[in-house]
């Protein structure tokens, strides 16, 4: 076959080098490590912060308002639903064994222990980590987030800590809300489809919980809190690439989110199990 | 009309160590180095004007001497601060004493004109008897007093520009630094940025670094001067020339390839001098 100036070219000379797999390998685990360490240390500042002044109170306020009161319709929604659904799905089965009256202790153990949290977790972080995300990415792209720095002000403590702060107040109660309207939507459906007594299924309901369940519920709302507020605050402090960016940052803060508290849900199961069992 | 009716030019603080030095300072990024090695130094209310295309470091410049950034090897100093190895909690207190002025702005867009301009008294815990008036004072300087309490997105390019100018006067610095403060900008709106630029110099005696890439504005700071007593702009004559006056700076290649007076700059033969007086 005859030369081509286009072969040529590739033979002699200005072939750009193509980095090995090892190498290639090597980089993204590098890269993976250094976004760890940085995640850490923003997470870690975020607290320590709240140990000196100033101390942005109105600002902590507002995201109160913004991740709590903006989040409460949805919470409210999708939590009455979830309970009606879970009593369809369960009190089918109890049918069939003649004790649907159980009905009520299965979902009160289901939604303090598991459902309220993740899925108020899930929630607030498909709603507020990509909100913080994309407003935290917006004020860096142009430059405002600079500004801020260049007028003595850390943005860790201005626009970080108190939208974790607002995260880990308004969580929990959140979840409390949507373990609450759950139960009244498990209530509601077990006495129109199972036709259980209403006091009967509320009366089971409460009585099944124990101290170990509250505080399983509890720490980890306290934690998905926590991992919504500071990956969106990472994702949006960390954009790279103008208004493309904030996008993507929007994006891999509800995924990244996501995907923690899913995980991290599994190792507070476990923990929380085993805590029960030594000690309460 | 007086812009400024209330305010007699305030004392400033001592300027004596109001100056800024870079030493041999390098800064580079994964693409390679933008700045290899430069040096210079700024003497009390003095402008000194950064020149240079697109991507030579000029930001770079104005963030270094503000802290923002640190370089990778050399020295910075500004007012007697080491700001090359200071901490970030240092850095902090002393940004206070730098008005820094951003390309585009960066207006705080969920704050109204007068929350932005108040920001920096607000973040000191002054309370709103003392802001209100200094708010009013810096806004009226800038000839937006009227603006108060619109949002930065009801603003035009030019209107942002003289806030973001107020915004970092606000607390009386010592050192503003302007990053090309006309960029996109008409002329005639670029000529109402570099008369504050003027006033700020003849009436509060800041020393300023000024990044631009035209040299127009480098020129009408060296060849005018704003009067305090007559409250009018005029060429400069020899016998009132701002003694600390207008230096030029050119930066190429990641170091100083000019620095010199106006004077030197229009003498120079250099062809690549040359090219930005055309």
């Amino acid at each position: 076959m005859a030369e081509t100036p286009l072969s040529v070219s590739h033979q002699h000379g200005n072939a750009p080098d193509i980095p090995s797999v090892v190498e290639v390998l090597q980089d993204i685990a590098q890269q993976t490590v250094l976004k760890i360490q940085d995640y850490s240390k923003l997470s870690f500042r975020a607290l320590t912060n709240l140990a000196g002044k100033p101390h942005y109170v109105q600002d902590t306020l507002d995201q109160m308002d913004d991740i709590g009161v903006g989040s409460l319709p949805i919470v409210l929604l999708s939590g009455f639903f979830i309970g009606a659904v879970m009593v369809l799905q369960t009190g089918a089965q109890f049918e069939r064994f003649g004790q649907t009256s159980l009905t009520g202790d299965v979902v009160s153990l289901a939604l303090v222990r598991e459902l309220g949290p993740s899925i108020t977790g899930l929630l607030v972080a498909g709603r507020c980590a990509s909100g913080i995300a994309s407003e935290l990415g917006s004020m860096l792209v142009t430059e405002q987030v600079d500004a801020m720095r260049a007028m003595g002000t850390d943005p860790s403590r201005k626009l970080v800590t108190p939208r974790v702060l607002a995260s880990l107040m308004t969580v929990p109660l959140l979840t409390t809300i949507s373990v609450f309207v759950g139960l009244i939507g498990g209530m509601v459906a077990s006495v129109f489809s199972l036709r259980l007594n209403a006091f009967t299924f509320w009366q089971r309901a409460i009585a099944i919980l124990e101290f170990s369940d509250l505080m399983q519920g509890f720490s980890k709302s306290i934690v998905f809190g926590f991992i919504l507020a500071t990956v969106g605050c990472y994702q949006g402090l960390n954009v790279r690439g103008g208004t493309q960016g904030v996008g993507h940052a929007t994006t891999q803060a509800v995924v990244v989110s996501s995907v923690l508290i899913i995980v991290a849900d599994t190792f507070l199961t476990k923990i929380a199990l085993f805590l029960a069992e030594k000690i309460f | 009309m007086d812009p400024f009716p209330n305010s007699s030019p305030t004392p400033l603080p001592s300027t004596s160590d109001a100056t800024i030095q870079f030493s041999d300072v390098h800064i580079g990024f994964s693409d390679g180095n933008i700045l290899r090695g430069v040096s210079f130094t700024a003497q009390p209310r003095e402008t000194l004007v950064l020149l240079g295309e697109t991507g030579t470091g000029k930001t770079l410049t104005l963030k270094m001497a503000a802290g923002l950034l640190s370089p990778d090897r050399g020295r910075v100093e500004v007012l007697g601060n080491r700001v090359s190895s200071m901490d970030e909690h240092d850095l902090l207190a002393f940004r206070r004493k730098v008005g820094f002025v951003f390309q585009e702005g960066a207006l705080f867009d969920s704050l109204t004109v007068g929350e932005n301009v108040a920001y920096r008294l607000n973040e000191d815990g002054l309370s709103e008897e003392e802001i209100s008036p200094r708010v009013e004072e810096v806004l009226r300087f800038v000839e937006l007093e009227h603006t108060m309490e619109l949002l930065p997105s009801e603003l035009s390019g030019g209107m942002r520009r003289r806030v973001s100018i107020a915004r970092a006067l606000v607390n009386r610095p010592p050192i503003v630094l302007y990053d090309s403060p006309t960029a996109g900008l008409d002329p005639i709106t670029s000529q109402t940025i570099i008369t504050l630029i003027l006033r700020l110099r003849d009436v509060y005696g800041v020393t300023a670094l000024l990044a631009t890439h035209r040299l127009q504005d480098g020129f009408a700071l060296a060849n005018f001067r704003f009067d305090p007593k007559t409250r009018r702009v005029s060429r400069e004559s020899a016998s009132d020339r701002n003694p600390a006056g207008t230096r030029f700076l050119v930066l190429r290649d990641g170091r100083v390839y000019f620095e010199g007076s106006p004077e030197e700059l229009l003498a120079s033969k250099d062809s690549y001098l040359q090219r930005f007086l055309i």
